[in-house]
């Protein structure tokens, strides 16, 4: 059974539509990238997901015990967080929030924040402030948050936006090792390339069009060609370039 | 020193007037942290002025000062909020408006009754103005601020510290932000007689901004920002008892010399850090 199915889906907000008949399943242990121009309705359709907005029409359901409220969700860092006086420790488990709760946290929730810490290497970090770390540190502290949130799904919203080259493929290689845990990762992200080379299945969003298949078929698509730069290393493609065709 | 202080406390308009202090200045100080880091800085402001206006009215038409006064304060915190949700109006525009329209009322009523004796005492505060039935009210609410406080202080934590993921994981958002806008607007309510209207909104912000110089997790934040108020208006208070100066303001002025000292140990920490690295 399919961990998301969207049936049919239009969703917008403030009374526009961005995005119309949209279907899909996602499955479990799926790295589903969504990509796709500005105001392609990335940000729109991750909303929905996370429950924050309602579709227009159709719906979104989650099967195999999926709540909405357990999923884990990585947003792009605000203003506010800049300058926020907290330690690693209280930020990653007020992650367990959504768990049952008491005035303080159980020594379960405690263990949970601290294996997450582990998991993504910020562990040795958690009695530092927040605001005193590197965006990288920061991306990874946020995201130990949201694993404390979730088992199973993970939502992130350009995940490596400010972050510097180094930063972002460890940033990519945790993500990579999360999903091999078995937790499906849903990445929205600007960086195509990466994309095609790190998750299992495409989601392009486009205006009034949509493509949704493995990575392997996004870079046959026509969607993809437009929006792909290098090459698709396979047999037939690597032909056609010999022969003279461009930007396949 | 212990001769002026016991004269002082015997009198009793002194006691109650420290009790109630006493307690807003801790709840203010709470709240304070969790309102200047969500950028509702100025919201303590907009809400005494409004707090003013209620005032005004209520003296003018002979009725019970704070039971007017609470509920305007609360439905002004409740439209506040409701304005910065709403993008139309940008949040530090809404107080502004609320807040001089509320002043703009006050005043005219004031001018109307000819009661423009009192109108020095509500701007600036008066240590005369509180009854023992008003400093009972006072000590309960304040009670109050801080067991709500202490119960959902994890939940606060979240909302301030991240929204949009509190919503997502299924936190009530909306309630936590109503609970805080409360807390808030009771706080101004029972400090605005003692400090003033124009003053109320320094201590909410003064003692955040202080210990958020030196502290770096939010426990030790709320922790410090809660003993320097207290530390602040005792001072203040002591001061203003033995100089004669006007109570509200040499609490102020007290907060912002322990803001200064902390922003020196600050620069000054941060400037030895650095040069133990190189």
């Amino acid at each position: 059974m399919a961990l998301i199915t969207i049936d049919n889906a239009s969703m917008g907000y403030d009374g526009k539509t961005v995005l119309s008949n949209l279907s899909l399943n996602i499955y479990e242990k799926d790295y589903v990238c969504i990509v796709g121009e500005n105001g392609s309705g990335k940000t729109t359709l991750m909303k929905c997901l996370l429950g924050l907005i309602q579709p227009i029409k159709g719906v979104i359901s989650f099967g195999d015990g999926l709540k909405q409220s357990e999923i884990g969700y990585l947003p792009q860092q605000t203003l506010i967080q800049k300058d926020f006086p907290a330690s690693v420790s209280e930020v990653v488990i007020s992650g367990c929030l959504n768990k049952k709760h008491t005035m303080f946290y159980s020594k379960q929730q405690k263990e949970t924040a601290a294996r997450n810490m582990e998991l993504t290497g910020v562990y040795k970090l958690r009695k530092k402030c927040f605001r005193e770390l590197s965006g990288g540190q920061r991306q990874r502290v946020m995201l130990a948050r949201s694993l404390c949130a979730t088992q199973k799904l993970l939502i992130l919203d350009e995940p490596v936006t400010g972050l510097d080259p180094m930063a972002t493929a460890d940033m990519y290689t945790l993500i990579k090792n999360l999903n091999s845990k078995g937790i499906t990762i849903i990445m929205v992200s600007h960086d195509v390339n990466s994309a095609v080379s790190n998750a299992s299945k495409i989601l392009h969003l486009s205006r009034n069009n949509y493509f949704y298949g493995t990575a392997h078929q996004y870079l046959h698509s026509d969607l993809g060609k437009k929006f792909i730069l290098s090459d698709c290393p396979c047999d037939d493609c690597r032909h056609r370039a010999k022969a003279g065709a461009h930007n396949v | 020193m212990f001769d002026m202080l016991a004269e002082m406390f015997s009198y009793n308009f002194i006691i109650r007037a420290f009790i109630v202090g006493t307690l807003v200045s801790l709840c203010a100080a709470l709240l304070g942290v969790t309102l200047v880091l969500k950028r509702y800085s100025m919201i303590g402001d907009g809400l005494s002025h409004v707090g003013f206006g209620a005032l005004a009215v209520a003296a003018s038409l002979n009725l019970a000062p704070l039971e007017v006064a609470v509920p305007v304060i609360v439905a002004a915190a409740f439209l506040l909020l409701r304005l910065s949700e709403n993008s139309k109006i940008n949040g530090d525009a809404a107080i502004a408006i609320i807040s001089s329209t509320a002043l703009a009322v006050g005043v005219v009523f004031v001018s109307i009754s000819g009661v423009n004796t009192d109108l020095n005492s509500y701007l600036f505060g008066s240590i005369l103005a509180t009854t023992t039935a008003d400093a009972i009210m006072c000590a309960v609410l304040a009670v109050v601020v801080i067991i709500v406080f202490a119960l959902f202080y994890n939940n606060i934590f979240a909302v301030t510290f991240d929204e949009t993921f509190s919503k997502a994981t299924g936190l009530k958002t909306g309630v936590y932000n109503t609970v805080i806008a409360l807390l808030t607007a009771l706080t101004i309510v029972i400090g605005m007689r003692i400090m003033g209207t124009l003053l109320i909104s320094a201590l909410i912000i003064f003692p955040a901004l202080s210990s958020m110089r030196i502290c770096k997790k939010f426990k030790s934040v709320i922790i410090c920002s809660g003993v320097l108020s207290l530390c602040s208006f005792f001072v203040g208070m002591c001061t203003s008892y033995s100089l004669d100066t006007p109570t509200g303001a040499s609490v102020v002025i007290v907060n912002a010399a322990v803001f200064v000292i902390f922003w020196i140990i600050d620069i000054v920490y941060s400037k030895v850090k650095k040069q133990n690295k190189l």
